[in-house]
């Protein structure tokens, strides 16, 4: 099989959802991924891809608040739901503390994988205000990252922990 | 970036509509639940559906029941939600392990029960890119007539991947599956799956999972290993599920109890999961120890055949079987 | 686990260009990046986030023969079909390219021949990215397919065909052989004598992000190229050369890289087509790899074959060694001459070695080409010279960090192969780690199954010569000021996440005694930046920060007189320092920094500085003599400590000690991260990360996938403890030397080395596997050596060695005249 387009396009669907707290309307074809909708339709290009085949962990957003892989949802089933990317997490100017944290102790080299690690550590801490090391390995397995070697990460997710749970 | 190639998509609103939806569209259709097996292999123009039928908003699929001490888990639980369901994760320690052992935990949450016991078959001359498939010629399994791992072979070899599989063989649980037809049966997991890599399922292609039926918790054991170069991610390439009951019952200490019942299953090494019946033989009647232990696993890897098409030397592979089945059943005693 | 740090005693001793004993603001200071706020809040854009308007997209049809004669490509059919815009053959641009001077050897599009499987051999342009890729498969190809050179020995055995028509002969792309004494003379006076054959396989860069380029191209008649790149300045000259175009009418802005390690250092492919098609449209054209293209540019580590011959007095003083490397190249040349002699020389920079002989040779081969990794050339032989150490060690019985200890390459020194050695704190780094690691207490007295390892390495702080040789500086920076007190820095060097950006703002703070976060920082723009030459050979921090540190101590000093001036004081008298300039006998008297750069500009006119760049010439007079000079070498020592499964031959490796002789660091909290994620990549190369083919099915990448090429995940990373040391070097900024690959190299060796020690046996073939380790552990059980790896090297016709004396037999870095050789 080598036509590569399978069929004729079918008809696009209109998509509602909410990204970042705003409601969108948005004619999709049924084969547009979450993470095409984000970075083509929508021009929200915080989220980051590495392979689209769910193999690296860099496109991932939250959808209705659980950490998921833009790259294998559909836009088309995102309908009704709520979208957060990276491009939500900070309030006007005032970062999300994990944000804050990241920049600070360096959890960002190049800053490609950062979107992902960022919205699944968010993730991480509604579910566990204090996570110990070893929760933080396993929370985010699903998150490659080249420059870092993790470190600065975990470092960073503390910071931030402990910040919002107002320890000093 | 990589796309998926065009395909009609459909939300059916019951069961029922989803298998009729199937049935209409025959093989140019899929089921879809987390679409973390369907879609990396749509894009890589594996699969090639005309109609991707979406059936995770199914509610029904949704459940975990008890019926009379059995437990029904539903077909559509994510993964992570079936490692962190408190019962499964209790009772059914080894599912529940083998469920937490799949990929990484972003794809937990979107995988489901159903679709991992239903995975395609793995083969690293097949899951490649079209281009990269072209630069071999491709294969039988899709677009060629050849199987590269083996090139005499009348049958594809490709690895049945699934780390809950082995697991539901060796539990004896049911699968559940209901027809466009309507109707709706219950097929041992044993009976389930079938030693081809390319119709590796004995399910008709129209019938939905809906649902898997656990045996009630009456004092057997489980447990399930996993081979695989690292800690998330990657697949199994050698997966060993053992299921061992007492013959005292009721969980008391099995110390000296001999063994009433007992299954071991490899996952990984065929294009299913397969019963080691001699490890069976080797534990049954005797109370579990180190020598019938090493008994069973001597048996399992005499049966076992890897093939050189997933990461880590065939070699490696079998010689693994050996240790990885030892301590699986160390795990239950 | 924790990831406690620890740095060194603070080091405010600065003996840079900087006033010496002035304590530091900035420098040294663990602040963020400038760029870290937009990295975190998703603003920063990559070269795929960037969209023109009425952009056109382009995919590339690659070769699916490993190596064919390309017959004829029919574009017709894809060129017949809505949305598609524009094709592109080899035909169209014919004009060969390529990183080095010597070897240009790459087409934009194939011409005549497929070297690898993913050659690019033809492009399409298109409304939009699906339609290119259906386009794609709509063209018609007819290869011809040519037998394939499968890897080292075929590339030595092989010589038709040819895969290249250059190169010393067959598919033999380079030869080296270099003598530096009497290497046999050596080995006489040995009491010991070792000789090994190790195998390193290649491995990738994976960078997150897959290339991506953006052209267009203005009504004008200038392009512009946005791109992925570590080099803008390369492709700049690549562009020009190819499209036949004035080198001023182009102009190539390096996006931020999301990682590149060296895998984006060559001038690529993708960008000079979409180049040309947007010259082709007048539109602007995109390109982005997809994870299975970016495994074909690879440029990646050469898998490398080595024989390392070692002599040694009792106390493990080396007499004499005898190095040979055969390098499987891969389909193109790229940086592979360098890469070549890269593999022969540091071995003399850590430890005494009184006579060397260098033989290397590089092969062609059809798969993707191999070129600068992180370590350029260097980890291979790293890691050989470091197993065989830990060997020796264990032959003298002594304590392989005492045997390193004992034999230092001392500082201030010329190297046998005349590289001249600055500050050397390779010796402080192995005490620390030494007692950090409670190593004397753990080296083989830890249980079976868990074992310690030790090794070390070095690495240049940017290369002493450039590619393109020329009397010009290797980095200029520009600094204007204005009345606002606004500053602004503009260099060509590129951000590939190492923080280069902020290095530049952190100098120029210093010295004009500002906010670094007030500062412009301009970067990678061939239009508006002054050349640098890129982000490769760790070169940036150096260059750059000398560039800059001399940029701005003039702007200083135009200010300062113009505030002495003012102040009636002496200009020796004025402090730059927190944002104001003033008498330094009494702080209250002076100006806000935009002020007393008024009165500067009042004084002199506008205010603009430059600075630049040029590495100190190296002592060697020969051929060759340009790989392997630099103004600085940095040190790092790491140990080890891992458990090896005996049942399953799996490693896992739990901590880390690592120490790094910086110099002085610029900004620890940056050079931590650049030796926590050196560490993390060499646990990959160590254990896991491999680029293999598969021979019996026409050469395909075997595993061209995120998910089957290992890179390890947070459970496989381990604990990492990193000590700074701190000893500036004179030709750093502020002491600075580099932090960005040198901490790799000891990573590999030291895991072979703790798996002897956990399990007794030798895996003498990166990756350390567990497959491999528990192959040798059978052996073993069996009576047999319990030892994985090659066990010949090939028989190579080196020619006749270009003989120098080494400095202590009277050399002065000259080869000896035929003459002198027949004596
Ligand atoms: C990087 C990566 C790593 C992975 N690692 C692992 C691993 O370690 N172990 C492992 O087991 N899997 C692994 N997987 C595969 C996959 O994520 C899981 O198997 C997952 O459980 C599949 O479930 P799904 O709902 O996403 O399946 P889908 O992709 O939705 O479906 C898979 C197949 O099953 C069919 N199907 C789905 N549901 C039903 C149903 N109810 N009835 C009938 N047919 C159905 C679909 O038609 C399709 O053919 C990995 C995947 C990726 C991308
Ligand atoms: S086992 Fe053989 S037929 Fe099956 S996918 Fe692999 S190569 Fe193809
Ligand atoms: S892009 Fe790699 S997981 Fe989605
Ligand atoms: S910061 Fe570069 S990949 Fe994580």
């Amino acid at each position: 099989m080598s036509d590569h387009r399978v069929i004729p396009e079918p008809p696009k669907t209109v998509l509602h959802m909410k990204v970042n707290g705003v409601r969108i309307e948005e004619a999709i074809r049924p084969h547009k991924t979450l993470l095409e909708v984000l970075r083509e339709d929508l021009l929200l290009t915080g989220t980051k891809h590495g392979c689209e085949l769910g193999e690296c962990g860099t496109c991932a957003v939250l959808v209705d608040g659980e950490p998921v892989l833009s790259c294998l949802v559909l836009g088309v089933a995102c309908q009704g739901k709520s979208v957060e990317t990276v491009e939500g997490m900070a309030n006007g100017p005032e970062l999300h503390p994990l944000q804050e944290a990241f920049a600070e102790l360096g959890a960002a080299q190049c800053g490609y994988c950062t979107p992902g690690f960022l919205l699944t550590a968010k993730e991480l801490l509604d579910r566990d205000p204090d996570p110990s090391r070893e929760t933080m390995i396993a929370a985010l397995a699903g998150n490659l990252c080249r420059c870092t070697g993790y470190l600065k990460i975990y470092e960073a997710i503390e910071l931030a922990a402990a910040r919002m749970r107002g320890v000093k | 970036m990589l796309r998926l190639p065009n395909f009609h998509y459909h939300v059916p609103a019951t069961v029922a509509e989803a298998v009729a939806l199937k049935a209409e569209h025959g093989p140019h259709a899929s089921y879809v639940a987390g679409g973390t097996d369907l879609y990396p292999n749509m894009k890589r123009r594996q699969q090639e559906p005309h109609h991707v039928i979406q059936i995770s908003q199914l509610r029904e699929l949704h459940e975990v029941r008890d019926e009379g001490g059995h437990v029904r888990v539903g077909a559509g639980l994510t993964l992570t939600a079936v490692h962190q369901h408190e019962r499964i994760a209790r009772d059914y320690h080894a599912l529940a392990e083998a469920a937490e052992s799949v990929a990484t935990p972003l794809l937990r949450n979107m995988g489901t029960l159903g679709g991992n016991l239903c995975l395609d078959t793995r083969c690293n001359y097949y899951d490649q890119s079209y281009e990269w498939r072209k630069g071999i010629n491709f294969c039988m399994k899709k677009d060629g007539d050849i199987c590269w791992v083996a090139k005499s072979s009348p049958k594809c070899l490709a690895v049945s991947s699934t780390d809950t599989a082995p697991v539901a063989v060796a539990l004896g649980a049911a699968i559940e599956v209901t027809s466009a037809k309507g109707e709706t049966r219950r097929i041992p997991a044993g009976d389930f799956f079938r030693n081809d890599g390319i119709d590796y399922m004995k399910k008709e292609h129209d019938e939905l999972v809906t649902s898997i039926h656990l045996p009630a918790p009456n004092g057997w054991r489980s447990s399930y290993m996993k081979l695989r170069r690292r800690g998330s991610f990657d697949f199994p390439v050698l997966g060993v599920a053992v299921f061992v009951k007492f013959a005292n019952a009721k969980g008391a200490a099995a110390k000296d109890a001999p063994v009433e019942e007992a299954r071991v299953v490899l996952g990984a090494v065929f294009s299913e999961p397969t019963i080691v019946h001699g490890a069976a033989d080797a534990l049954v009647g005797r109370p579990l120890t180190k020598e019938s232990i090493e008994d069973a696993a001597e048996a399992a890897f005499k049966i076992a055949k890897p093939m050189d098409n997933t990461d880590y030397l065939l070699s490696y592979r079998k010689e693994m079987v050996m240790p990885f089945t030892k301590r699986a059943l160390l795990k239950v005693m | 686990m924790s990831a406690k740090r620890s740095q060194n005693d603070g080091g405010a001793s600065s003996r840079g260009s900087h006033r010496a004993g002035e304590p530091t603001r900035v420098v040294g200071k663990p602040l963020r990046k400038v760029d870290a706020t937009d990295k975190v809040t998703g603003k920063t854009l990559f070269a795929d986030d960037l969209v023109r308007p009425r952009m056109l997209y382009c995919k590339l049809l690659r070769s699916h023969l490993p190596h064919a004669t390309i017959k004829n490509i029919d574009l017709g059919p894809a060129l017949a079909m809505e949305g598609v815009v524009a094709g592109l053959t080899g035909a169209e641009m014919p004009i060969q390219f390529g990183i080095l001077p010597v070897s240009q050897d790459e087409h934009a599009l194939a011409l005549d021949k497929a070297r690898f499987i993913g050659d690019p051999i033809a492009a399409i342009c298109a409304e939009d990215e699906e339609t290119a890729e259906a386009a794609i498969h709509a063209i018609k190809v007819e290869l011809e397919p040519l037998p394939t050179i499968t890897g080292i020995e075929d590339g030595i055995k092989i010589d038709e065909p040819r895969i290249h028509d250059y190169g010393t002969r067959g598919n033999v792309h380079k030869v080296v052989n270099l003598q530096f004494g009497d290497v046999e003379a050596g080995f006489a006076e040995a009491d010991h004598v070792r000789d090994d054959v190790i195998f390193f396989e290649g491995n990738t860069h994976l960078p997150m992000e897959q290339h991506a380029s953006l052209a267009e191209w203005s009504a004008d008649r200038k392009l512009t190229l946005w791109s992925s790149t570590q080099t803008p300045h390369y492709v700049h000259r690549a562009l020009a050369k190819v499209l036949e175009m004035p080198a001023a009418r182009v102009r190539v802005i390096a996006c931020p890289n999301g990682g590149g390690f060296g895998g984006k250092s060559d001038p690529f492919n993708h960008e000079i087509v979409v180049a040309k098609f947007a010259m082709m449209t007048g539109r602007p054209v995109k390109v982005t790899l997809t994870r299975e293209e970016v495994f074909y540019c690879h440029r990646g580590r050469h898998p490398v074959l080595m024989r390392i011959k070692t002599g040694v007095k009792k106390d493990g003083a080396i007499t004499g060694m005898h190095f040979q490397s055969a390098l499987d190249g891969g389909a193109y040349g790229s940086y592979g001459v360098a890469s070549t002699f890269y593999t022969g020389a540091l071995q003399t920079v850590t430890y005494k070695i009184p006579r060397y002989h260098f033989q290397g040779i590089r092969l062609f081969t059809n798969k993707a080409p191999c070129g600068p990794k992180r370590g350029h050339g260097t980890p291979q032989p790293r890691h050989a010279l470091e197993v065989q150490l830990d060997k020796i060690a264990e032959d003298l019985k002594m304590d392989p960090a005492e045997i390193r200890l004992k034999h230092l390459t001392p500082p201030d020194s010329v190297t046998a192969n005349y590289l001249k050695i600055g500050s050397m704190g390779l010796g402080e780094c192995i005490r620390k780690v030494v007692a950090g690691s409670d190593w004397k207490n753990k080296h083989r007295k830890l249980p079976y199954g868990r074992g310690v390892g030790i090794a070390c390495s070095s690495y240049l702080s940017g290369a002493g010569l450039p590619i393109y040789w020329n009397h010009m500086p290797h980095s200029g920076v520009q600094l204007k000021l204005d009345r606002s007190g606004g500053v602004a820095v503009f260099c060509g060097s590129t951000d590939i996440g190492q923080g280069s950006d902020s290095v530049l703002a952190y100098v120029v703070a210093e010295v004009l005694g500002i906010d670094p976060f007030d500062i412009r920082v301009v970067t990678a723009d061939t239009d508006l930046t002054p050349v640098d030459l890129g982000s490769y050979s760790s070169r940036v921090t150096l260059m750059t920060g000398n560039a800059a540190l001399q940029a701005a101590e003039r702007a200083r000093e135009l200010v300062a007189k113009a505030v002495a001036e003012k102040l009636e004081a002496k200009v020796n008298d004025i402090v730059f320092a927190d944002g104001r300039v003033f008498r330094a006998s009494n702080p209250d008297e002076g100006y806000s920094f935009a002020k007393a750069v008024q009165y500067a500009e009042a004084k002199f006119g506008t205010i603009g500085t430059v600075g630049s760049y040029t590495p100190p010439r190296s002592p060697g007079r020969f051929k060759g003599a340009g790989v392997g000079p630099s103004p600085a070498y940095s040190y790092s020592a790491a140990v080890v400590e891992l458990d090896v499964d005996p049942d399953t031959g799996a490693p896992q490796v739990h901590k880390i000690w690592i120490g790094h002789d910086i110099g002085k660091s610029i900004n620890p909290l940056l050079v931590e991260g650049q030796v926590e994620g050196s560490v993390y990549m060499g646990l990959g190369e160590a254990i896991m990360e491999e680029m293999v083919y598969r021979e019996n099915r026409n050469m395909v990448h075997k595993i061209p996938s995120m998910l089957e090429y290992k890179s390890p995940t947070t459970f496989e990373m381990c604990d990492v403890e990193t000590y700074l040391i701190e000893d500036p070097d004179p030709n750093g900024p502020f002491g600075a030397k580099e932090a960005g690959q040198g901490p790799l190299l000891p990573i590999m060796p030291a895991v072979a080395n703790a798996v002897y020690d956990a399990v007794g046996v030798r895996i003498d073939e990166i990756p350390v596997t567990a497959e491999k380790i528990r192959r040798a552990m059978r052996d073993k059980e069996r009576g047999r050596e319990g030892r994985f790896g090659p066990t010949k090297f090939p028989d190579v016709d080196w020619g006749d060695p270009l003989v120098v004396p080494p400095p202590w037999e009277g050399g002065d870095g000259k080869p000896l005249e035929e003459e002198a050789l027949k004596k």
